[in-house]
């Protein structure tokens, strides 16, 4: 069942290694969260992780992780389309500060961003007339998140939608379609799975978000802890345990979420069939 | 119902792509525009669908009583793609292809505005109708990724033709698909016109497939048009150099007219039809390697046979003028080339059953 016949020989060596390696950098570690989490009895471990404190930091991170990744969805997908579809003075600029969440220390982010919206900051000074605080609220963890999540959408659906055939929109205009059914009907369907790979991905990277968010959330108990800093907390008690356990069920959680993404994504993958590579040249 | 095209301008930065195209497509008729690559043919076919603005320049489109206008350069009026109810078939197929075959038909029946939108029930028996023209309707369900070159083209015309079109316009549609499956295509291409009497206009760069399948072939070079005529008109009666070699090979001949022969090196050559000059003028002949016979001991040119090849029944000849004025190319029928006993490096008559002359002075620059 293993055998593979290839033009390139060193399936076995090669899986080998694969497998050697997930298990060094990420099994191995990732077991020990679930050992050490079981050296609580059931019951401890329960009461540690359905806390009401814990309990509202798990709605604070997910939820907020959600609203991140469906803003950067769709703002994500317009700066693409603005990075691929037009021409302007400086865009190279733009599309290098695109990268910028990736490569900033998430903690100078944090402090920027919490200074910024600050009451007296330079935004949170016009939005605090209005009754919007945004420092030291669930919306600051929601903007912190945003920030770092929007590389992982516009990266992901950029080169989709470089490849994406003009042809097909002067099809569909020519057919009668109006531009707004052209990108609907033709458009969204064929970049939706780079969309939703671009969502999940800046949905993980949400979840495990620490860095950027601890200087703008509060950390108020009950209203503005994210689940990271609950297990941070622990630690610093030396309850490791405790934290462990909060790990571990993190873990799984986030797991079957991505999991879901990725069923989904599977799914629509199927119901779209990949192009076939003469549909993707360039006409002559 | 026909299309007026009236001075047509287009240029991209200092390329210009078309300089005053005038041309008209009459009624049910099916044009090839036909040219090398960069001669503006596809620019012009995209300028008549709306796909590309011109510069200057009036397109008409006449209905049955009164003329639309699709753009006007003057005012500055110009009709979207969207609103020109014309049918465009892409070298590429351009099928959407998240949809299966049927939602690819059904596309341009079902955006239409709510008030004019047929029902289901009518979209799928339209759309049936449309698979069984194109001889598909076995391939409704499947997706544009599972099937053929020549499967998607036809598919993608089903689709074009479900909005019922004015004029159906078509960008090298043949252009990506294997020499076979071309050649096919293109017989069920006239035979589809003849059915639906669609004005037709397409784009090839291939002179056979202009001749074989258009009512009229458009030549262009340049910008510019250079022809207008049908296929036998084209190829038998070429109006400039360019058209003569575009359509098939050539072997070109400098010399001089006078008293209707052509002089070429030290052969004279009586020209059928050609009106006596009094005085010799420089000219240039053309003919095509088919008109060209060989003999051991005839009239005409003295060259030596450089090589051959067998090409079904006919035999291709490379030959070299004694004189070293060039290399001529002739197409010998086998039973002569058996007959006649040629081989390699014998010194043979090349004599030209027909000529071309161009004696213009312009249109010998043009070369």
């Amino acid at each position: 069942m293993f055998r593979q016949s290839n033009v390139l020989p060193g399936f076995n060596i090669s899986l080998g290694f694969t497998i050697f390696y997930l298990s060094l950098v990420v099994l191995i570690p990732l077991s020990a969260v679930f050992l050490k989490s079981f050296t609580l009895t059931w019951d401890e471990f329960w009461a540690a992780v359905t806390a009401p404190r814990v309990l509202a930091s798990y709605r604070l991170t997910f939820g907020a992780s959600l609203a991140a990744a469906s803003i950067n969805a769709v703002f994500g997908l317009l700066v693409a389309w603005v990075l691929v579809r037009y021409e302007f003075p400086a865009k190279k600029l733009v599309d290098a500060l695109v990268d910028l969440p990736f490569a900033l220390p998430t903690a100078v982010a944090g402090i920027t961003l919490a200074t910024i919206y600050a009451k007296n900051g330079w935004v949170g000074q016009f939005l605090a007339p209005l009754g919007i605080k945004v420092a030291f609220t669930p919306l600051g963890v929601v903007v912190a998140l945003t920030f770092i999540g929007l590389p992982f959408v516009v990266r992901t659906i950029q080169p989709i939608l470089e490849d994406f055939p003009k042809e097909m929109e002067e099809a569909a205009a020519s057919l009668g379609a109006t531009r707004v059914q052209t990108f609907v009907m033709v458009i969204l369907p064929s970049i939706g799975p780079a969309v939703l790979t671009g969502f999940a991905l800046a949905f993980a990277r949400a979840i495990g978000e620490y860095g950027s968010v601890i200087f703008i959330a509060g950390n108020i108990p009950m209203v503005s802890e994210i689940t990271p800093l609950m297990i941070v907390t622990k630690l610093e008690q030396y309850d490791e345990a405790g934290a462990t356990s909060i790990a571990a069920a993190m873990l799984v959680a986030s797991f079957l979420l991505l999991l879901g993404i990725n069923l989904l994504q599977a799914w629509s993958s199927r119901v779209l069939p990949p192009a076939a590579p003469d549909q993707l040249e360039e006409p002559a | 119902m026909s299309i007026h095209v009236k001075k047509i301008v287009k240029r991209f930065g200092a390329f210009n792509a078309l300089r005053e195209i005038d041309l008209e497509v009459g009624e049910g008729e099916l044009i090839a525009l036909l040219g090398p690559s960069g001669c503006g043919k596809t620019t012009l076919l995209r300028i008549i669908a709306g796909l590309e603005t011109p510069d200057s320049g009036e397109i008409w489109f006449h209905g049955n009583e009164e003329g639309e206008v699709w753009f006007h350069g003057d005012d500055s009026k110009c009709q979207h793609v969207r609103e020109r109810q014309v049918g465009f078939v892409f070298q590429h197929y351009a099928l959407f292809r998240h949809m299966t075959v049927f939602d690819n038909v059904a596309f341009g029946l079902r955006v239409r505005p709510k008030s004019e939108r047929p029902t289901e029930a009518t979209i799928k028996e339209k759309v049936m109708e449309l698979l069984r023209l194109v001889q598909l309707d076995w391939l409704a369900e499947r997706y544009p990724a599972q099937l053929s070159g020549g499967q998607r083209q036809r598919i993608a015309l089903a689709r074009a033709l479900a909005v019922e079109p004015k004029v159906l316009l078509l960008d090298e549609p043949f252009g990506a698909l294997d020499a076979q499956v071309r050649k096919e295509l293109r017989r069920w291409l006239r035979r589809l016109h003849d059915e639906l009497h669609v004005t037709s206009v397409f784009v090839t760069h291939d002179q056979d497939e202009a001749l074989e399948v258009a009512d009229r072939v458009v030549v262009m070079n340049e910008g510019r048009i250079e022809q207008i005529g049908t296929p036998d008109e084209i190829y038998d009666h070429p109006a400039t150099p360019f058209v003569y070699q575009f359509l098939g090979d050539v072997n070109l001949f400098h010399g001089r007219v006078s008293d209707g022969h052509a002089h070429i090196g030290a052969a004279a050559i009586q020209l059928a039809g050609h009106e006596p000059a009094d005085t010799a003028v420089a000219a240039m002949f053309y003919t095509r390697p088919h008109d060209i016979e060989l003999s051991h001991d005839g009239g005409g040119l003295e060259a030596r046979i450089q090589g051959a090849r067998r090409a079904g029944g006919v035999v291709k000849v490379r030959l070299e003028r004694i004189d070293g004025h060039g290399a001529v190319e002739a197409e010998v029928p086998r039973e002569s080339w058996e007959a006649e006993a040629f081989c390699e490096d014998q010194v043979v008559r090349v004599y030209p059953k027909r000529l071309k002359v161009f004696t213009a002075p312009e249109t010998a620059l043009a070369t």
